[in-house]
């Protein structure tokens, strides 16, 4: 009877008792368990071979059961100082006690035994390991999946006023976010906000806060109660322990005005003639407890006045002597003037400099950069026509056969309502199915363990789905019309008309490869010809 | 995740075979379209796929089509195709394969 030893981790160590032949002399023991610390762990360890049974005095639970259960011998097998397993033997069959040749046989076997299972061991643990870092790797694709989606495609053109934004995520995506929301009237919302935490978790939260945001914004005209509103309705839906920082500004187009409120957000710097301010208003942050009060402070931006929102990201970068980058390296960056006046450029050039162009970044590092560049009033402050995109859903799916079908059932639940036109909805629906088909057996080679990411957006304009796997860098071939001739003719396979057939579905298909993922996205104008 | 379901029904007509597709057509159904081909076979004249009650046709189902039809090309068969959606008629068009069966409006109008 060989019995294996599950590597210990912490306490207990299971011990498997397994039948070895099919003789009718020999007997099945039950598995018995060494519970760590038990006497006859210590005995095995130091006995430096087989152990007899009848000659042990010690009070252990385990050697009492061993007994039980006629087993006479023990021949631990020890690797690397751990006790990995043992051999009990019952009477030999010859009922003849064992032999000191016997012991030395099995000895021997142990010897030789025990390292093939501390390998064995090992390459379970690195398997372990690796599909544990398989798991992480796959959620931080999804976490920066929603987070990339949800930022703004197009930044605000307006006339008199410049608009620049940055974001660069963390390997473990962070939950930075910002946006431009178009109020009407020559009114522009701007928001800056940080989730805590990191991940999935962070993406989710962020999601909401901004879908909130939102929502708020277009219900009040007053930054402090956009906060106070968002805050009320995040109490209850946040998890334990997070929270979200946020900026929020409107401006005026027209005249400059600027109106904000912060929820524990880093204060915004204004560079003016006279040099930088910080723009200071007192709030708690979103999501901690409800009915908080948000100051709301006003300042009117002057032509060639430059408004910086920045992330934590920024100020909390380390350099290698482990020195934080801080408010006060920023607010001088923010003052000096650059020759082209591109202050993204200029900061994180600043930054990169700071903490090595080599460096792992350590958070996500969001900037959001408004200047006026000329005067605004009395021009016609136009906001871009560009409308924004709002995400209908977001799911995965495990790369199995089939769930190309599923994916078409999520997306049209969300995009029948949309009223498109029948035909080009049905359209959608089939570019859907085959370009998640594609991905489930082309980029990640069904292999169910890796997930088809599908993101549905619309815009008044568009309706868009991205489907993302984890393809790696292969090359998605451009679709071709298919030779139908010569498949009927048998010159070719009958198959290859997925591509083909998506190309024909959909106004747009987008192919984009970045950090192992592979996003194709199809695009289906909402308007126009059916 | 939905069952891939397919069937094929096979009847005899005065003018040929009338072949009832049911269900998914994927890959999955080729050998249940190819039974149902060489049945249709055995009577002379047109065979017709009757997509009336078929739910989804794929690009694997494509491929499978493009295969019977590779069959009938050889035996000189006539195929056609009825019960088609407006979709699927679209699709069968883009790609072609209605250049090579003969796509009617309903059954009747066929074998």
């Amino acid at each position: 009877m060989v019995s294996l030893r599950k590597r210990r981790k912490t306490d207990d160590a299971a011990v498997e008792a397994q039948k070895s032949d099919a003789d009718s002399k020999t007997q099945l023991i039950d598995s018995i368990s060494i519970p760590t610390g038990d006497p006859l762990e210590t005995v095995l360890l130091t006995a430096g071979g087989p152990v007899e049974v009848t000659g042990l005095d010690i009070d252990s639970d385990t050697l009492a059961q061993a007994r039980d259960s006629g087993v006479e011998l023990i021949v631990p097998l020890i690797g690397q100082g751990e006790l990995l397993g043992a051999l009990y033997l019952g009477a030999r069959l010859s009922d003849q006690p064992y032999s000191t040749d016997d012991r030395r046989l099995l000895g021997s076997l142990a010897s030789q035994v025990a390292p093939a299972m501390k390998v064995a061991q090992l390459v379970q643990e690195q398997q372990a390991e690796a599909k544990e870092r398989e798991r992480i790797q796959q959620e931080l694709q999804v976490a920066a999946l929603i987070q990339q989606t949800l930022l703004p495609k197009e930044l605000p053109n307006i006339s008199g006023w410049h608009v620049d934004a940055f974001y660069r995520p963390a390997r473990a995506v962070g939950g930075d976010f910002y946006d431009f929301i178009d109020l009407g009237e020559g009114k522009l919302g701007v928001v800056i906000g940080d989730v805590t935490d990191k991940g999935v978790p962070a993406a989710l939260v962020m999601a909401t806060c901004r879908s909130m945001l939102r929502g708020a914004a277009l219900r009040h005209d007053s930054p402090s109660a956009v906060l106070d509103d968002v805050n009320n309705n995040l109490v209850p839906e946040i998890p334990p322990a997070m929270f979200v920082t946020c900026l929020y500004a409107i401006i005026d187009t027209e005249k400059g005005d600027l109106v904000f409120a912060n929820a524990g957000h880093n204060l915004p710097y204004v560079r003016t003639a006279d040099g930088v301010l910080e723009l200071r208003a007192t709030g708690m942050p979103l999501g901690l407890m409800p009915d908080m009060e948000y100051e709301e402070r006003t300042y009117q931006l002057h032509d060639g006045e430059v408004m910086v929102l920045t992330s934590d990201g920024i100020t909390e970068a380390h350099n290698v002597d482990g020195e934080m980058y801080g408010f006060g390296r920023l607010m001088g960056r923010v003052a000096k003037k650059t020759t082209d006046d591109d202050m993204v450029a200029a900061l994180v050039g600043d930054l990169e400099k700071w903490t090595g162009s080599d460096a792992e970044q350590e958070d996500d590092i969001t900037l959001v950069v408004v200047r006026r560049t000329a005067s605004a009033e009395g021009a016609a402050a136009t906001l871009s026509k560009s409308a924004p995109e709002q995400v209908l859903t977001s799911f995965t799916l495990a790369s199995e056969e089939g769930n190309e079908r599923v994916a078409i059932a999520k997306v049209s639940e969300v995009v029948g309502p949309l009223g498109l036109d029948p035909a080009k909805f049905e359209r959608l629906k089939t570019a859907v199915g085959e370009t998640v088909m594609n991905a489930i057996e082309h980029g990640n080679e069904n292999n169910a363990e890796f997930e088809v990411g599908v993101v549905v957006a619309a815009t008044e304009v568009t309706v868009s789905v991205k489907v993302t796997d984890q393809g790696g860098d292969k090359e998605i071939p451009e679709a071709e019309q298919p030779d139908i001739e010569a498949k009927l003719a048998g010159e070719q396979t009958p198959r290859g008309w997925g591509l083909f057939l998506i190309g024909q579905m959909v106004d747009e298909v987008r192919r984009e490869s970045e950090n192992g993922t592979q996003t194709v996205e199809l695009v289906m104008n909402r308007e126009g010809d059916s | 995740m939905p069952q891939d379901g397919f069937e094929a029904k096979v009847t005899s007509t005065e003018k040929g075979s009338v072949v009832e597709l049911s269900g998914v057509v994927n890959r999955a159904a080729k050998d249940g379209m190819e039974e149902a081909y060489r049945r249709a076979s055995e009577t002379p004249g047109e065979i017709l796929l009757d997509f009336a009650s078929v739910e989804y046709i794929n690009s694997t189902g494509i491929a499978v089509i493009v295969g019977i039809l590779a069959m009938a090309r050889a035996e000189n068969r006539k195929v056609g195709a009825v019960g088609l959606t407006d979709h699927y008629r679209e699709v069968f068009q883009i790609t072609r394969l209605s250049d090579f069966m003969h796509i009617y409006e309903d059954a009747s109008s066929g074998t």
